[in-house]
C-alpha cells in the first residue's frame, strides 16, 4: 500500500479548503479548512453539532462535500475515493465490529479484505490481539465484548491494512478511565511508528494531552488553530486556587472577590485572573486586611477549557 | 480500477462472513426450509385430493405431488430470498458497514457476499423440497443433462430473486418494510401454474397468470422434472430470469453507493 503514496504537499497529511455541506436546511460545515501535519496528531475539537463527525465523514470518503476541496496524501476525496481509502483507517463513533463474529476472525476479515497474504495475515492477528489486550477475548463473540474491548477490536481493525493515516473520531467517548488510559497509550505508540492521526474530542484534556496541533471549530467553521500553547494564548488568563482552613473562612473569603467559585473539595475557592502579579498582590493584600489565613495557594495556568470558553463563547464541560 | 481486481476475492470474503453468520445463527436458515415443507405437506396432504378431483386429472400427469413440487420449490427460492432482504437490512444498520465503505475493496462484494450466500441456501432448500416431495411419492424421471438444467435454472432463479430483494432490502427504512415488499415475489407464484393450472383460473386472472414470470419458469421445471409438456419458451425463461437478475443487481448497487441513509 505505501507504494502507492505519491509525494504529498509538504509536510501535510490533509488539506482542507473551504468545504461545506449542508442536510436540507442545516449547515453542518460552513466553510471549514483543516491542515493536518503528516506524523502527528491533530485534535479537532468543537461542542457537539459543531460539525466534527461530519468533518471525519467528508474525509474518510463517506459523504461527499457540497464544495470546497480536500485532499489526503494528495488524493481528491471525491475523484479519488479509492485511492484515498487504501490510504486511511478509520474509527467512528458508532461501533465498526461484527458483532457475530469473534474477534480473531474480526480482524482475519479486515485481512482479507486488505488482500494480505496469509504469512502475513498469521503474524499480524495474534500481534494486534497482544497489542490491544485481546488475546483472551479472542475466540469469544465481539457481542460479549464491554464497551471498551469492542472499542480497541475496532481500532485493532482500522490498523490491520496498516494505514498512512487513522481518523478516530470521539475515540474514548463512553469509556471508564482505565480503558481511556490504554487508549492514549496505544494512540501515542501509533504516532511514534510513523502513522499520522485525526482525532475528534469533547475532552480538552485529551487534546491537551495527546495533541501536537489543534483545530477549534464552532458552526462548521474553524475557529482556531495551533498547538496547544498557542491555543492557550488566546486565553485571558487562568486561576489562583486559594485553600482555606474551614468552611467558615471560606465563606467569609468568597463574599470578599466577585466571580469566586467554591471548588469540589469544599475547602478553597477558584478565582479568575489573568495570571498577572498585580492582579495576585491585589489577591494578597485583600486577604491581609480581612486578616484571613490561607493553608495554600496556587497559580493555574488556563488550560484548553478556557480557550474554548474565549473563543467560543461557550462554557463546555467544566 | 484496482478494486475491481479483486471482485472475486472481495465476494468470497464477503459470501465467508454470510455464510458464518448463517452457521452461527441456523434458526433463520431452517425456518427457510421449515416453510416450503410445510407448504407442500399442506398442498399435497390436504388440499391435494380435492384439487386432483377438481381438476379431473386434466393437465395433471400422475399424482398431485407431480404437479405441485415444482411450484413449491420456486415458492422455497422466494422464501430464501425473503430472508435475505431482512438480513441485508439489518445489516446495513450495523457500524461494519461504514467501516466497509470506507475500504479500499470492491463496493457491490458488500452485496454479493449475501446474495451468493442466498443462492446457495436456496440450492440447498430446494434439495430438501425434492427429497419430502420424493417422499411423498414424487416421482421425477429427468436425465441427468435434465438434472443438470433443473439445478441451473433454480440457481439462475435464486440469483435473479436474491438480487431484486436485497435491493428491496436496501429501499426499506426497517426490516418489517423489507419483509413487506418481498412479499410480492413470495405470493406471485400463488397466481401462477404452480398450484392449478392456468387455463382452470377465471379469464382475467388467467391472462395474468400466464404471462407473469413465474409460470414459465415452474412450467419449465415441471417440464424438465416429468417429461411433462413445458409449453414455455426456454430462451423467454432465460430472458425473465438474467432481466431480474441484472435490474435487481443494478437497482441494489445504485441504492448501495447512494450513501449512508442517515444523513447525521
Amino acid at each position: 500500500m505505501s507504494e502507492q503514496t505519491p509525494e504529498p504537499a509538504p509536510g501535510l497529511a490533509i488539506d482542507a479548503r473551504g468545504i461545506s455541506k449542508s442536510f436540507g436546511q442545516q449547515t453542518a460545515l460552513d466553510g471549514l479548512d483543516l491542515r493536518v501535519p503528516a506524523g502527528a496528531v491533530t485534535a479537532l475539537i468543537g461542542p457537539n453539532g459543531s460539525g466534527k463527525t461530519t468533518t471525519v465523514r467528508v474525509l474518510s470518503t463517506l459523504l461527499a462535500p457540497d464544495s470546497g476541496s480536500v485532499t489526503v496524501f494528495g488524493y481528491d476525496v471525491v475523484a479519488d475515493a479509492a485511492a484515498v481509502r487504501g490510504l486511511i483507517g478509520v474509527t467512528g463513533q458508532f461501533s465498526a465490529v461484527d458483532q457475530l463474529l469473534t474477534g480473531r476472525e474480526n480482524l482475519a476479515l479486515m485481512a482479507d479484505l486488505h488482500h494480505l497474504r496469509r504469512t502475513v495475515a498469521r503474524e499480524r492477528i495474534p500481534d494486534l490481539l497482544a497489542r490491544f489486550e485481546l488475546a483472551e477475548a479472542a475466540d469469544r463473540p465481539a457481542m460479549t465484548y464491554s464497551g471498551g474491548m469492542r472499542r480497541r477490536l475496532d481500532l485493532a481493525m482500522t490498523l490491520m491494512g496498516e494505514p498512512s493515516i487513522v481518523f478516530l473520531d470521539e475515540p474514548t467517548t463512553g469509556l471508564d478511565p482505565r480503558g481511556r488510559l490504554v487508549l492514549w497509550r496505544i494512540i501515542r505508540e501509533l504516532v511514534a511508528s510513523g502513522v499520522t492521526v485525526l482525532l475528534t474530542t469533547q475532552y480538552l484534556e485529551e487534546a491537551d494531552r495527546l495533541a501536537d496541533q489543534v483545530t477549534l471549530i464552532d458552526h462548521g467553521r474553524q475557529v482556531a488553530d495551533g498547538t496547544p500553547a498557542q491555543l492557550k494564548r488566546f486565553a485571558p488568563g487562568g486561576r489562583v486556587r486559594l485553600r482555606f482552613a474551614g468552611e467558615g473562612v471560606l465563606a467569609e473569603a468568597s463574599s470578599l472577590f466577585d466571580g469566586a467559585e467554591p471548588a469540589e473539595d469544599g475547602l478553597s475557592l477558584v478565582l479568575a485572573s489573568d495570571g498577572s502579579v498585580s492582579s495576585l498582590q491585589r489577591v494578597l493584600d485583600t486577604l491581609a486586611v480581612h486578616q484571613l489565613p490561607v493553608e495554600s495557594l496556587s497559580v493555574e495556568p488556563p488550560d484548553l477549557d478556557d480557550v474554548f470558553f474565549a473563543l467560543t463563547g461557550q462554557e463546555e464541560r467544566r | 480500477m484496482t478494486a475491481q481486481a479483486f471482485a472475486v476475492s472481495d465476494t468470497a470474503t464477503m459470501l465467508r462472513r454470510d455464510l458464518k453468520h448463517a452457521l452461527r445463527f441456523p434458526m433463520v436458515a431452517m425456518s427457510g426450509f421449515l416453510t416450503p415443507v410445510v407448504l407442500l405437506l399442506l398442498f399435497d396432504g390436504v388440499f391435494g385430493r380435492t384439487l386432483r378431483a377438481g381438476l379431473h386429472g386434466a393437465a395433471l400427469g400422475g399424482g398431485y405431488v407431480d404437479y405441485v413440487v415444482p411450484g413449491v420449490l420456486v415458492m422455497a427460492a422466494g422464501g430464501v430470498a425473503e430472508a435475505t432482504a431482512i438480513g441485508i437490512n439489518t445489516d446495513m444498520s450495523e457500524g461494519i458497514i461504514a467501516r466497509f465503505r470506507t475500504m479500499a475493496i470492491w463496493r457491490p462484494a458488500v452485496l454479493a457476499g449475501p446474495v451468493a450466500g442466498s443462492v446457495a441456501r436456496t440450492v440447498l432448500t430446494g434439495a430438501a423440497v425434492l427429497a419430502v416431495g420424493i417422499g411423498l411419492g414424487f416421482r421425477p424421471h429427468a436425465s441427468v443433462l435434465g438434472w443438470l438444467a433443473v439445478a441451473g435454472l433454480f440457481a439462475l432463479l435464486g440469483l435473479a430473486l436474491s438480487w431484486l430483494t436485497v435491493a428491496f432490502g436496501l429501499l426499506a427504512k426497517t426490516p418489517a418494510g423489507a419483509n413487506s415488499l418481498s412479499l410480492i415475489p413470495l405470493f406471485l407464484p400463488f397466481v401462477s401454474s404452480a398450484f392449478v393450472p392456468t387455463g382452470a383460473m377465471p379469464a382475467g386472472v388467467r391472462a395474468f397468470a400466464q404471462y407473469e414470470p413465474f409460470t414459465p419458469v415452474i412450467d419449465s421445471l415441471r417440464g424438465l422434472l416429468t417429461g411433462a409438456p413445458i409449453g414455455a419458451d426456454g430462451l423467454q425463461v432465460l430472458a425473465w430470469c438474467a432481466g431480474i437478475a441484472v435490474a435487481g443487481f443494478w437497482w441494489a448497487t445504485t441504492l448501495y453507493n447512494r450513501g449512508p441513509r442517515t444523513a447525521g
